[in-house]
């Protein structure tokens, strides 16, 4: 249980959109992580450079935050092994089939204000929402 | 090399925004999704807030004639609403409720080293790749269709 964080909320978000936007500006490309990571995988494109940039600039934000006094990310997984290979299957290739995940749809798409970006994010959200109420009210299971 | 910095500083921000307003952490991003349990909104925050910096910034960047350090932005062009984003959508959904991790704050959550958000990138990736092949097959598949029915 966690409890609403509105100001870090923010100033995060912020932060998100300001990258978002950088990319837009300086490199003239969208900032969906998946499309970022997928491109990469995809290992015949000329892009790596700075998707190999981009990635590595994400893992490095919580160490030089926690170098900075920052606590590191804790996420809990209480899932099993086989689910949690199971949600990676389903996140790396939904996302690609889809062409977008949270950042490419969610913050890029629906700041172009997109009708097929809008459409993929109430999809996914409604679908991830309708996951948790099963899982942890009908089934009872940590998630 | 300029456009290699700019995405790495740009990673860093991206990383550094999940990381305060809390999208690392799963517990939190299964706070928003559990609307019928003690329901944390601050996800909507997060993406109000980034939505609106990078609806302005987008502004911007389409007044520009090309970006600072690139020929030509890439913007994406396709507006349909077909089986591939539906089906994508419904499939990364039900793989973002279970575990609580996007793409973005699992690539981050790497660096604390535990093992099993290592193993969901892993497996994020396998998906990745076996997406882009099914991908690639069925491009040469309609070209081939294509050419067999005598178009171009």
């Amino acid at each position: 249980m966690t409890s609403f964080t509105p100001l870090s909320a923010a100033i995060g978000g912020g932060l998100i959109g300001l990258a978002v936007a950088l990319l837009m500006l300086l490199n003239g490309r969208i900032a969906g992580i998946s499309g970022i990571a997928g491109g990469l995988l995809s290992f015949r494109r000329r892009e790596w450079r700075w998707q190999i940039a981009f990635l590595i600039g994400l893992v490095a934000a919580p160490l030089l935050l926690h170098a900075a006094g920052y606590g590191l990310p804790h996420p809990a997984m209480p899932a099993s092994w086989a689910v949690i290979v199971i949600g990676g299957l389903l996140v790396g290739f939904g996302t690609g089939w889809s062409g977008g995940c949270t950042s490419g749809h969610g913050l890029c798409g629906m700041a172009r204000l997109s009708p097929r970006s809008i459409a993929a994010t109430l999809i996914f959200m409604v679908t991830a929402m309708i996951v948790v109420f099963l899982a942890r009210h009908v089934l009872g299971a940590a998630l | 090399m300029k456009t290699i910095l700019a995405a790495l500083a740009c990673g860093l921000i991206f990383g550094a925004g999940l990381v305060i307003s809390g999208m690392t952490e799963t517990q939190k991003i299964h706070g928003f999704l559990d609307i019928f349990g003690a329901w944390d909104p601050s996800l909507l925050v997060v993406m109000a807030a980034a939505v609106v910096v990078t609806f302005f910034g987008y502004m911007l960047a389409r007044r520009q004639r090309a970006p600072l350090f690139a020929a030509r932005a890439l913007w994406p062009t396709r507006t349909e609403i077909d089986l591939p984003l539906v089906g994508g959508a419904v499939l990364f959904g039900v793989g973002w409720g279970l575990i609580g991790f996007c793409p973005g704050p699992a690539i981050v959550d790497l660096a604390t080293g535990a093992p099993a958000v290592i193993a969901f990138v892993a497996a994020m990736a396998i998906g990745m790749i076996a997406q882009n092949r099914i991908r690639g097959r069925q491009r040469s598949l309609n070209r081939e269709a294509a050419l067999e029915a005598g178009g171009d």
